[in-house]
């Protein structure tokens, strides 16, 4: 058994004067001290990777810059699923008694560390280095080569992927740590520039400095306890070239194994963390979990099905989209708001039914690699 | 893996089919990916197929690429049965039947897909 013992996150945006290793303790101190730990506490350590500081051994390279001395450590590459990823091992570390208390680490200044092109040329890299790189191919490109493949399936119009660029930033409005905070409407997503058709500019996550970090470790908390109660993974392809199927891109498969693993069925579930890069993703990510029916996730999102207080609170920070997205970190504050909101510690986000049950997805490459998890309050 | 097709800088498209299992792919090496044999024949596609996917590209990655926005990627499901990622015309939607032509925006050919 494993047991969520403190979350900690950094502002989200444009944080001039940091540096990865800035963000990485400012949030990891919080995570302590959430945690009512010290770093003597710590045996095990996870981070993850910074574009802005390539390095060999960022694990280790964080342990001496904040001052510890794990007698584990380990860096997770995943994408955008790398989050989620590195919450899986530290529940399976912990659970199989490698370490007691893990710090989990995530962090980078991806805005003002390095020019949007920059960024915007090392994300591409996930594409195929011969075959798709070469094509001035970009990760918003193979999103929207699997959004128009997906719209035109299921009869999905711009508009209706709009309003869940809308939500996420009316949920990000009420957040003091995110990165955008002015209301949009439809309109704002549809006359935003175009970037690859059919997605515009608000419709992908923005590039944000941020840090977030967590603490796993295996004693229960005595005062909220939120247990890691499943975790599930399924990996079907690398390359959107070649995707065996953009209906079952694998995130169907790790969520069910997660939600059979924990004996709960999806109805069973209070909130949803759901990875949002774009809004393409959000809404076939719903929809092959199962949460509303194909084609129809933006039409749920306009009726209010996704809403804070509606039948299923969806990334009440607001999402990638709009609290931001700082590569393995940007996930993570998924995880956060879900501690959060579990915990009744969502101050004026605070949705009115504590949720008992949550699952979380991430997503990883184009639609490549998938962690869902399901944590548990129990008190 | 020595590198052929227009990877190679030629004005080939070229895939590769298990002469074990038949599977056919489009990334090349040495074996197949589906079973592990290592009859994997490399061969010249005929360059007809249709489109998958489509996208009109605004935001280039690279002041290269900036100089030909906007430009139309394309996903086709080429006959002899493998998905490529290729350029394409400005008006192409999914389900049109395409044939394949090259285009050397940056000086290499690149494959580009039209109507007939």
């Amino acid at each position: 058994m494993s047991w969520l013992l403190g979350v900690g996150q950094t502002r989200f945006g444009k944080l001039e004067g940091q540096e990865t290793l800035d963000l990485m303790s400012s949030a990891a101190e919080q995570a302590l001290q959430d945690a009512h730990l010290e770093r003597s506490d710590i045996d095990g350590l996870i981070c993850g990777y910074s574009t802005v500081l390539p390095h060999l051994m960022l694990s280790t390279l964080f342990a001496e810059h904040f001052g510890l001395s794990p007698q584990y450590a380990h860096s997770v590459q995943l994408g955008g699923a790398t989050g989620f990823a590195m919450l899986m091992l530290a529940h399976a570390l912990v659970e199989a008694g490698v370490a007691k208390r893990i710090l989990v680490v995530a962090g980078e200044t991806r805005a003002t560390g390095q020019s949007s092109d920059s960024a915007i040329q090392t994300l591409a890299q996930v594409g195929h280095k011969d075959y798709e790189v070469p094509l001035g191919a970009t990760v918003p490109a193979y999103y929207a080569l699997a959004a128009s493949r997906y719209m035109h399936d299921f009869g999905i119009p711009e508009a209706e992927l709009a309003e869940i660029a809308v939500l996420m930033r009316r949920n990000a409005v009420l957040h003091p740590d995110a990165h955008f905070r002015d209301p949009i409407s439809i309109d704002h997503v549809m006359a935003s520039l175009p970037i690859a058709t059919p997605l515009k500019l608000l419709d992908c996550c923005p590039i944000s400095d941020g840090g977030v970090a967590f603490v796993v470790g295996w004693e229960k908390p005595a005062d909220v306890a939120l247990r890691i109660r499943s975790a599930a993974q399924a990996h079907t392809h690398q390359h959107i070239s070649a995707a065996p199927d953009l209906i079952a891109s694998g995130a169907g498969i790790s969520s069910a194994t997660a939600l059979r693993d924990a004996g709960i069925d999806l109805g069973d579930v209070e909130y949803a963390a759901i990875y949002d890069s774009f809004t393409i993703t959000l809404a076939m990510l719903l929809e092959e979990i199962g949460f509303c029916e194909r084609g129809m996730a933006g039409r749920y999102v306009r009726d209010g099905y996704f809403d804070p207080n509606g039948s299923i609170p969806l990334n009440t920070h607001g999402g990638l989209l709009s609290f931001g997205h700082c590569g393995v970190a940007g996930a993570l504050a998924h995880l956060v708001e879900t501690a959060r909101q579990m915990g009744g510690r969502a101050g004026t986000r605070q949705i009115a039914k504590l949720p008992k049950l949550a699952l979380l997805h991430g997503d990883g490459g184009i639609l490549s690699s998938h962690v869902s998890l399901v944590l548990e309050r129990t008190s | 893996m020595q590198q052929t097709g227009w990877v190679s800088g030629a004005e080939s498209l070229t895939y590769q089919r298990c002469g074990t299992c038949r599977h056919v792919w489009y990334f090349a090496r040495e074996f197949c990916p589906g079973c592990g044999s290592r009859d994997a024949a490399m061969r010249e596609a005929g360059g007809r197929g249709v489109v998958f996917a489509v996208t009109k590209v605004t935001r280039a990655p690279t002041k290269e690429w900036k100089a030909h926005v906007p430009y139309t990627i394309v996903l086709v499901d080429a006959a002899e049965g493998f998905r490529l990622m290729a350029h394409g015309d400005g008006d192409l939607q999914i389900g049109d039947r395409v044939r394949l032509t090259w285009s050397r925006p940056l000086g290499q050919p690149i494959p580009y897909f039209t109507r007939p």
